[in-house]
């Protein structure tokens, strides 16, 4: 029996939980400490955080924003929101993925080790992927990937046969498509 | 009108702008400059505790008892660690405080210097909002900042960590006027469609009931005043939260009493069967709910919250209206005038009827003894005997918190200053000195438990310093009484560290502390201790040694929902009985 999760107030009583990926795009006040505030409540409160990305976008205001891929049911996606709108330096919270198109990119930096046919294969794919070769030795690669996540998995398992060293991914930003802002 | 001054004088010139008369602090190195400011002015009054904790609960009492921001000033390291169950209490319980701390100075920050401490990082869990003021220029609009997110909204505590070398550097002071907070503004109107919609189903309903929290205190008298309306103009019965008591009168005849874990029978049941809820200002805590999936089955449920984030929380709710209460009731009332509105007399009465047989089984009742002292006896009388007085109670957390939630009766609101979300033991006391500080002239009683008082006793000092005449009231069992029942109920009768050994003498120690003593053990005798108590012009310890095997009832067992309460007479000859009706999922709850 799991009488914990029967008893949590985020489990549906009726059969299993429904849990859902969604993307929230949360626009700060650029001040010390609103990054650890946002990453607190996740931690405190029990949240998934999967991946998470900040950086200043409007200079002059001091605005930043931190876009965050979590995980949860439906009700725990609405108290993420509703909870990152109590802190008081947040200005907006938006959960994209209520949004219809949306569009989500992440830059990778991919190594790969490897000589003879697995170095010619290793180029071959980057191509097909369309990723760039940032740096270069006799025996290795650097590849600079950009797209969906799904589509950086892809190329990361390609790679992981041929001669994975190291990936270093910077994490989801994500934006609406057409014209109007979050 | 900006003034050039030091940032010490900014704080207490501040403090005077945001109206604040009183403050309670405790002195120390990095807040030096500050007491300086406070010592060479007099609009600004400073009660020394004798440790932090007492300084925040103290504040909470203050601004309970009167609506205002309670603030409290201390300094860094141990200073700001010792107020962090304060502050985590009032961040519960939604009490506006603005917490004033001492920090080394910013040159020293992350240096590991003497008596610092990450203070925002500690605290960044258990405030609303916190800020560490880096520059003289930012003191100003941060202070004034911190006073307007403590009392605006949700309420809450707010820390503003102030380095020595700022509390030191010269700037212009700002006044409060002309700060509007960028981001923070939250929203007073509820939404004009969904009230429509909430008084339609209200009119439609056929066994309703209305469920208010402390959000009708934090509103203000204003909300409290709409909500008797709102129960006068539909007739649906009203119960309350712990912390919601008062904004209904006690004496009203809608009222039900307290619902929840130790709330009434007839409470509990009328939640249970309703068809419709509605929740204003209550957050549907665990103690509240019982068993979530059996909560209330078959009700659609409105809920008027400030906070968005309360809504839906942990129960699924047909109806939610984010807004001040205060605003919302009145929103309300003004649409079931307009439109018209009737309720359907015929079901109401019914439900009436049905209410009043819960009613009958008188869930509060307990064997009276004439030899020894019942703990509900001594709340009864105590009420008794101060209920046309100018009264303000506050308590302790365990048994003797909901004897006195059970017993004693309110009026009004800010009248009952009670530790509910974070349930700290050691509240009483320093909130009864916050609550006499603000009322000097009224009745001030902290209804104590033996183990509770000592955890803050030694704020008894702080009321002989300042002439405080509180009164605590000791509900002395010589246990821990609520760990001593939940040990009884859950874990075959093994009183694991429940007992308090070695009690203090109470009314020597009342003497020690420059106070007057009282003990009473004979329920004949109770009445004249009770008057020598109230009547005594000063500070009074009373110890009244009561019955120790008494049990809290009704009670809601863990795990298990509300029309599943178990009731004194059940319980009377043995724990080991209500032991088998706790299952193991109860046991793993709190």
């Amino acid at each position: 029996m799991n009488a914990i999760a029967a008893l949590s107030p985020y489990s549906s009583a009726l059969g299993k939980p429904n849990i859902e990926r969604h993307t929230l795009s949360v626009l700060v006040d650029n001040e010390p400490g609103v990054l650890a505030r946002v990453v607190g409540l996740f931690s405190g409160r029990g949240y998934n955080i999967e991946s998470l990305t900040v950086a200043e976008v409007a200079h002059g205001e001091h605005l930043s924003r931190i876009t965050i891929v979590t995980t949860g049911t439906p009700e725990v996606i609405e108290q993420i929101s509703h909870q990152l709108e109590r802190i008081v330096p947040i200005h907006k919270v938006t959960d994209l993925s209520m949004q219809a198109r949306v569009i989500e990119r992440e830059l990778a930096m991919i190594k790969v080790h490897g000589t003879g046919e697995h170095r010619s294969e290793a180029l071959r794919l980057s191509e097909a992927f369309r990723a760039k070769v940032i740096d270069a030795t006799i025996e290795s690669f650097i590849f600079e990937l950009t797209g969906s996540p799904g589509k950086i998995d892809d190329f990361v398992e390609l790679m992981r046969p041929i001669g994975l060293v190291e990936v270093s991914r910077t994490g989801v930003a994500a934006i609406t498509r057409g014209a109007k802002g979050m | 009108m900006s003034k050039q001054m030091t940032g010490a004088e900014m704080i207490v010139e501040a403090l005077k702008d945001q109206g604040v008369d009183t403050i309670f602090g405790y002195p120390g190195g990095a807040v030096l400059p500050i007491y300086d400011a406070l010592f060479q002015q007099d609009s600004v009054q400073h009660v020394l505790v004798r440790h932090e904790q007492g300084a925040a609960h103290a504040a909470e009492g203050y601004a309970r008892s009167t609506g205002k921001v309670g603030v409290l000033l201390v300094t860094s390291g141990p200073g700001a660690t010792n107020a962090i169950t304060g502050l985590t209490d009032a961040l519960l319980d939604s009490i506006p405080l603005v917490c004033l701390t001492g920090q080394v100075p910013t040159h020293l920050i992350g240096s590991d210097a003497f008596q610092e401490c990450d203070t925002v990082g500690i605290t960044r869990h258990c405030t609303k909002h916190n800020y560490l003021v880096r520059s003289i220029e930012d003191l100003p609009r941060i202070l004034h900042e911190a006073f307007y997110v403590a009392r605006s909204g949700r309420p809450g505590p707010v820390v503003v960590d102030l380095p020595k070398d700022v509390q030191f550097a010269l700037g212009m002071y700002q006044g409060p006027l002309n700060i509007q907070h960028k981001t923070y503004q939250p929203k007073l109107k509820g939404d004009a469609d969904r009230i429509r919609e909430a008084v339609a189903m209200m009119a439609k309903a056929k066994r309703p009931v209305i469920y208010s929290g402390g959000g009708v205190v934090n509103s203000g008298p204003e909300a409290s005043k709409l909500l008797r309306e709102l129960v006068a103009l539909t007739g649906f019965p009203i119960t309350s939260t712990l912390m919601g008591l008062g904004a209904y009168p006690a004496s009203g005849e809608n009222w039900l009493g307290m619902l929840g874990m130790h709330g009434t029978y007839e409470a509990n049941h009328t939640m249970h069967d309703c068809d419709l809820m509605i929740a204003i200002g209550s957050r549907f805590d665990d103690r509240i709910t019982g068993r979530l999936d059996a909560f209330s089955p078959g009700s659609k449920k409105i809920h008027i919250d400030i906070d968005p984030s309360s809504i839906n929380k942990t129960v699924k709710v047909d109806l939610g209206i984010v807004g001040d209460c205060a605003h919302v009731l009145e929103d309300m009332i003004n649409v079931w005038r307009t439109e018209g509105h009737k309720v359907d007399d015929e079901a109401l009465a019914g439900w009436w009827k049905q209410i009043d047989h819960w009613r009958a089984r008188k869930s509060l009742a307990y064997r009276a003894s004439k030899t020894t002292i019942k703990p509900q006896y001594a709340v009864q009388r105590l009420y008794e005997l101060t209920k046309d007085r100018d009264t303000y109670i506050t308590t302790e957390v365990g048994q003797h918190q909901m004897w006195a939630a059970q017993h004693y009766h309110f009026e009004e609101p800010n009248r009952w200053m009670t530790s509910g979300g974070l349930g700290t033991m050691g509240y009483g006391l320093p909130a009864a000195i916050g609550t006499q500080m603000a009322h000097p002239k009224s009745l001030v009683i902290d209804i104590a438990g033996e183990a509770s008082i000592l955890m803050n006793m030694q704020e008894m000092s702080t009321a002989v310093q300042y002439g405080l005449p509180v009164k605590i009231f000791i509900l002395n069992n010589e246990y821990m009484g609520m760990v001593r029942q939940w040990q009884e109920l859950l874990h075959g009768g093994r009183y694991s560290q429940s007992y308090s050994n070695a009690l203090p003498d109470f009314v020597k120690l009342a003497e020690a502390y420059g106070g007057h003593g009282v003990r009473c053990s004979d329920p004949a005798d109770l009445d004249r201790a009770i008057l020598e108590m109230i009547n005594y012009p000063g500070p009074v310890i009373f110890d009244c040694i009561v019955d120790k095997q008494e049990n809290c009832f009704p009670m809601i067992p863990s795990g298990k929902a509300h029309n599943e309460m178990i009731l004194a007479e059940l319980s009377d000859d043995a724990g080991v009985a209500i032991g088998s009706i706790i299952d193991e999922k109860g046991k793993m709850l709190v």
